[in-house]
């Protein structure tokens, strides 16, 4: 009847290494199976392959695939080596990187700040029926409001600075965190809050001792949500509150070369992706550092 | 009401208003006294109210007549004097706590100093014999020691009734008969008031120093059954004629009544029949 734990917790942890370097082995796959794909797209249907002296006319015409709607890879990788401007010192790569930083830290405070006001907002509904019944509507109102449509409202009132792009992402953020908190917050089964009563504990009590921890693994859920969302927030805020120093102003002024060098672009499209999947992967790793030893915590 | 009495129901009535403007009774005409030390059972088939009648006692539900009183004050009372440690049927542990942590909790909520608190925590691991596992996490537990760690938890701050609402249902019968084992033994040792609800017969004559048998729709006591099998208990008692008798006397106090005198064939002789017995 008595199981080992700690064997079965080696054998955990050698089949976590196993489906690490699984992973890691699927995402090369699936990067590499992209780049075929992509090249394939331009070798069959795009404009014409000049190098060293050989020459290739794809048979047909895909209407995506020429050399200015779809630089070959190899472009794109060339000029994120290359400066971001003539004459410029700095390569592509590292100034857009400095954009994402500079984006990323808009985005953090606008993570923080909607994952703060998401939980007090669902553990004010879960304490108060009148209060979620009254609110809750507008706080899914809230969310039907484009985000095009109101980011220049929110400049308008906070002026053309790095609070409004903060506001945009707070916006965008704290809506995933109240509705997964309201869930888990409510979690505790109902035995576990009569336990606590048992031991006469107060509601603050029970709030800290039983309905945050529980709800951790809901929060988290929420938070690898906005933590790409607050950077996708944080990108569109940038352009109507003129804030030149982050990676939506990039996009708008390589958006804005395009013709002349589309692979600028498409380098600022790439490094936004790689913000929001770093973003994630730091909120997936604190994830599992604090919800070790639970038993979801092993999945996804 | 004697100084030795812990529990004292009287004229404890539960109606439970259900939706579309009726209503249910679940309990009616409860009277009962439990004396300090006791271990009553509370049986009786489903919907009878037992479980009502334990979450009454430890005022997670109040009456809507009659009185429920504890060491000679109301329960509401007793409740925040942390008198109740509970057991339900799920062992309930907080599975982002290991198991001294979970044991630890009441003590961590009562405001207990920390070392005397880890001697406490330590104490009551030994008492379940669960010492080498106060490092796992509950999951990495079986379902029997998960209801030993609930059980340390809800005796760590030395409450004075211990309520158990089904707490080895769950079980199965190998490790429920160790658990009862378990339980007695913990019970001798600490000296604890137990009120346990179970469905099973042979749990609550083996456990029990009364059984309090109910009936259903509406929730009475039926009968109430003294168990004077001697004790210690263990194997040898699950053996007698005397734990026989007294499984019978619980199965017909069950079936309302009807008495091995209408069937002409006395208990212990028809196990014998059944081969139960030597």
């Amino acid at each position: 009847m008595r199981r080992s734990p700690d064997r079965s917790r080696g054998l955990a942890a050698a089949a976590g290494q196993r489906s690490r370097v699984g992973r890691i082995g699927i995402l090369v796959v699936f990067l590499v199976a992209l780049v075929v794909v992509w090249e394939g797209l331009k070798f069959i249907g795009g404009d014409p392959w000049r190098y060293f002296g050989w020459e290739w006319h794809p048979p047909v015409k895909i209407w995506f695939a020429s050399d200015l709607d779809l630089p070959h890879v190899w472009q794109i990788v060339g000029a994120m080596g290359g400066p971001w401007r003539r004459s410029a010192d700095q390569s592509l790569f590292v100034y857009l990187v400095f954009k994402a930083l500079y984006t990323w830290r808009e985005a953090a405070i606008g993570f923080l700040a909607g994952g703060v006001l998401g939980v007090g907002l669902a553990t004010i509904f879960i304490h108060s029926r009148i209060l979620e019944r009254a609110f809750v509507p507008y706080v899914v109102a809230s969310q039907t409001v484009p985000i095009i449509a109101l980011a220049p409202m929110i400049v308008f009132f906070f002026g053309n600075n790095v609070m409004s792009v903060v506001i945009i992402a707070t916006y965008l953020t704290f809506f995933p965190v109240t509705i997964a908190m309201i869930r888990g917050l409510r979690s505790p089964d109902p035995r576990a809050l009569e336990l606590m009563r048992s031991y006469a504990a107060s509601r603050r009590t029970i709030l800290w001792k039983l309905r945050l921890p529980a709800s951790l693994p809901y929060l988290f859920t929420a938070l690898k949500i906005t933590a790409t969302a607050s950077i996708v927030g944080a990108i569109i805020g940038e352009g109507p509150g003129a804030i030149q120093d982050g990676l939506g102003w990039s996009i708008i002024s390589f958006n804005q070369q395009y013709i002349t060098d589309p692979s600028k672009l498409w380098g600022a499209i790439f490094v936004s992706a790689l913000l929001g999947i770093t973003f994630y992967l730091v909120v997936r790793i604190v994830e599992l550092r604090v919800l070790r030893g639970r038993p979801q915590a092993t999945a996804g | 009401m004697t100084a030795q009495t812990v529990v004292s129901l009287s004229g404890v009535e539960k109606t439970f208003e259900l939706p579309g403007g009726s209503s249910m009774t679940a309990v009616s005409g409860i009277d009962m006294e439990i004396r300090k030390g006791e271990f009553v059972s509370l049986i009786g088939p489903s919907g009878c109210g037992k479980s009502t009648l334990l979450r009454l006692i430890g005022d997670l539900t109040q009456p809507s007549a009659g009185s429920v009183t504890i060491n000679g004050k109301p329960a509401h009372q007793a409740r925040l004097d942390r008198d109740y440690g509970m057991v339900f049927q799920a062992p309930v542990l907080f599975d982002w706590r290991t198991v001294e942590e979970n044991v630890r909790l009441p003590l961590e909520l009562m405001g207990q100093g920390r070392e005397s608190r880890e001697a406490r925590v330590r104490e009551m691991l030994e008492l379940v014999e669960l010492t080498d596992f106060a490092r796992h996490h509950p999951y990495q537990l079986s379902g029997g020691m998960q209801q030993r760690v609930a059980i340390a938890r809800a005796l760590t701050f030395s409450p004075s009734i211990l309520l158990m609402d089904e707490p080895f249902g769950a079980l199965d019968e190998m490790t429920r008969e160790r658990m009862n084992s378990e339980v007695l033994r913990i019970w001798e040792q600490t000296g604890i008031t137990v009120i346990f609800v179970t469905h099973s017969i042979p749990e609550a004559v083996f456990l029990s120093s009364r059984v309090v048998v109910m009936s259903a729709r509406p929730g009475r006591v039926a009968r109430v059954l003294e168990i004077d099998l001697p004790r210690p208990r263990g194997v040898e008692t699950r053996e007698s004629r005397g734990y026989f008798e007294k499984v019978t006397q619980v199965r017909e106090a069950l079936r309302g009544g009807e008495g091995r005198a209408d069937e002409g064939i006395g208990s212990v002789e028809r196990a014998e029949a059944e081969g139960l017995i030597g």
